[in-house]
């Protein structure tokens, strides 16, 4: 089967500093994939590269083939490969229930001038996104959040809409930035079942970014590690906690108190 | 739409054309047609600007496009002889054109950076102005006619407004209808997709492009029909004066637009409609301080500004509702 989304020898500098260099992996149609690495190794570089929020200096990433790098952002998501953010970027002043129906703009199928006009399509396209919208709510549990402005939301149900809103878009691939950042222990297991569940339930492809080693064990099907830039280890995370190569980058550096 | 708004449209449709007319009929003074119809006018400029401040952009730039479709309009009906109703969308249209090319460079910036280039301009537009060889430079363009008839197959829809007894209850009515159709359509144009997608703008561009919007082209979109507004503010303005020059739209007019927004309410369609009506009266009101009445009219802004920082409107507004 031909994986679905493929990074090909990704490289990308900010003037002298090299962020990522010649990175290349596949992600199979279904998986969970995880890239992690120490702070600073260049993992939400390479996320922005993949969901073409930054240019790459050279190399690509095809999505079923056809390449995506350095489109348009919008033009990414309306092929199916969706981001989330790392920090909490959400629509403020709107309501939980909002914010999900405004994320449904990739499922209109009346124009902007239908809608300002209210066909009988724009009509339909609203009921719709309403009714989808509290399917994903339902989905995430987030009922009883549903009319509370995001601007008042706390930090863990804030994540939550952050993968509603991806989750809106329908996407194939969803790429998740540390989604357990901040997360207590019971928070993140709820997380890891939810992310399980996107894959199961949804067929959704995942990948995404993480520091929470035990979490990324627990969910992933494969792993990425990634070191100053550089590729240095891919494997199932049996072969990664054993990889010699990776245990040096973390155990050579400040950053072995992430503990393994 | 619930009861309770179509009653508050009704009852302002039947006060604005109804009950001002008696008022004015009884009361003997004219001279407030004139006044009326350029708040109704600045109004419409005003919502321009308001969308603009809707997808997060401050414009200062508003009096450009409003000089722009005056010229158009005035050029129209002097040199080509065109009737001034067809120029009236034309002016629009060749604004909202205009505002594409200016647009697509200018609505990268953001915050003050957006700001200043817009100040900048409305300067732009009255140098060229007076330097463009078809806009007759620092003597304007004079004695225009009134709006002719506007009939369609022998039906006249509207009657030449230079045989009627009246042209200023015209002008009036024709101001007032034309501010009543902005509304209505900036009020549909906020409460429908295209508003929420300019919310998502406003709120946050990055994640608007990550759910697909095409921000850039939503962006210029909303610019251009800020500008439409502006266009026909200022064609509509050049009828009712007869004439333009280049100082008929300035900076301080500019200024004027975006402080109607913020007095108004920016959360509020209709907060612009208020702002026009309030900046424009308090200034008069205050004629009689004299030479005061700068100084008292600049301090109370600020004062309202401070106290209100969401527009009068958010006085009315109930716990958590939005219009």
């Amino acid at each position: 089967m031909t994986p679905i989304l493929q990074v090909r020898g990704v490289t990308k500098r900010f003037g002298g500093l090299t962020a990522n260099n010649d990175i290349s992996f596949d992600v199979a149609e279904g998986e969970i994939l995880s890239v992690i690495g120490p702070n600073g190794a260049g993992k939400s570089t390479l996320f922005k590269l993949i969901a073409s929020f930054l240019k790459t200096t050279s190399g690509e990433v095809l999505f079923r083939g056809n390449r995506i790098s350095n489109l348009a952002p919008h033009k990414v998501a309306q092929m199916g490969v969706v981001r989330t953010f790392q920090e909490t970027t959400i629509f403020r002043s709107m309501t939980v229930r909002e914010n999900i129906i405004v994320a449904h703009h990739l499922r209109s199928k009346a124009s902007l001038l239908g809608f300002f006009l209210g066909t009988a399509q724009a009509r339909a396209d609203e009921t719709e996104f309403g009714a989808s919208a509290d399917d994903i709510i339902e989905f995430l549990g987030m009922e009883a959040i549903r009319d509370e402005l995001a601007s008042n939301l706390p930090q863990g149900h804030l994540r939550a809409l952050g993968m509603a809103i991806g989750l809106a878009t329908n996407p194939t691939v969803l790429l998740l930035d540390e989604p357990f950042a901040g997360m207590n222990h019971d928070e993140t297991m709820r997380m890891v079942s939810l992310v399980r569940r996107l894959r199961d339930e949804r067929g959704v492809t995942v990948l995404l970014v993480e520091h929470d080693m035990p979490a990324v064990m627990k969910i992933s099907d494969r792993i990425v590690v990634i070191n100053f830039g550089e590729k240095i280890a891919e494997g199932t995370p049996a072969e990664i906690q054993s990889n010699e190569k990776v245990i040096e980058a973390y155990l050579g550096s400040e950053d072995a108190a992430i503990g393994m | 739409m619930n009861t309770n708004r179509l009653i508050g449209v009704g009852a302002f449709l039947i006060a604005v054309f109804v009950i001002v007319p008696l008022l004015i009929a009884t009361s003997g003074r004219w001279d407030f047609y004139y006044t009326l119809t350029s708040v109704a006018l600045l109004a419409i400029a005003s919502a321009g600007v308001w969308l603009t401040f809707y997808i997060g952009r401050i414009n200062i730039g508003q009096g450009a496009y409003a000089l722009a479709g005056g010229y158009v309009s005035a050029i129209l009906v002097t040199k080509a002889g065109f009737n001034f109703w067809v120029t009236l969308p034309l002016a629009g249209l060749f604004c909202a054109g205009l505002a594409v090319l200016i647009g697509l460079p200018i609505l990268r910036l953001r915050g003050v950076y957006f700001a200043m280039v817009t100040l900048v301009l409305t300067e732009v537009g009255r140098l060229s102005a007076l330097a463009l060889p078809v806009t007759n430079g620092a003597k304007g363009i004079t004695s225009i006619p009134l709006p002719g008839e506007l009939s369609i197959f022998g039906l006249t829809l509207i009657p030449d407004f230079a045989t009627l007894q009246n042209p200023k209850l015209a002008f009036y009515l024709a101001a007032v209808f034309l501010m009543v159709a902005c509304y209505a359509a900036l009020y549909r144009i906020v409460n429908s997709r295209l508003g929420h997608l300019c919310r998502s703008l406003q709120q946050n561009e990055e994640l608007s492009a990550s759910i697909g919007v095409n921000t850039a082209y939503l962006r210029v979109l909303t610019y251009s029909i800020s500008s439409f507004f502006g266009g026909i503010a200022g064609a509509m303005f050049v009828a009712i004066s007869q004439s333009i020059y280049p100082s008929s739209f300035q900076v301080a007019d500019s200024v004027n637009f975006m402080l109607n927004c913020f007095l108004g309410g920016l959360g509020y369609v209709f907060g612009p409609m208020l702002g026009t009506l309030m900046l424009y009266f308090g200034w008069d009101l205050l004629f009689t301080t004299g030479r005061y009445q700068l100084l008292i009219y600049s301090s109370l802004l600020i004062i309202l500004m401070l106290v209100l920082p969401n527009g009068v409107l958010s006085l009315f507004e109930r716990k958590g509702g939005r219009k």
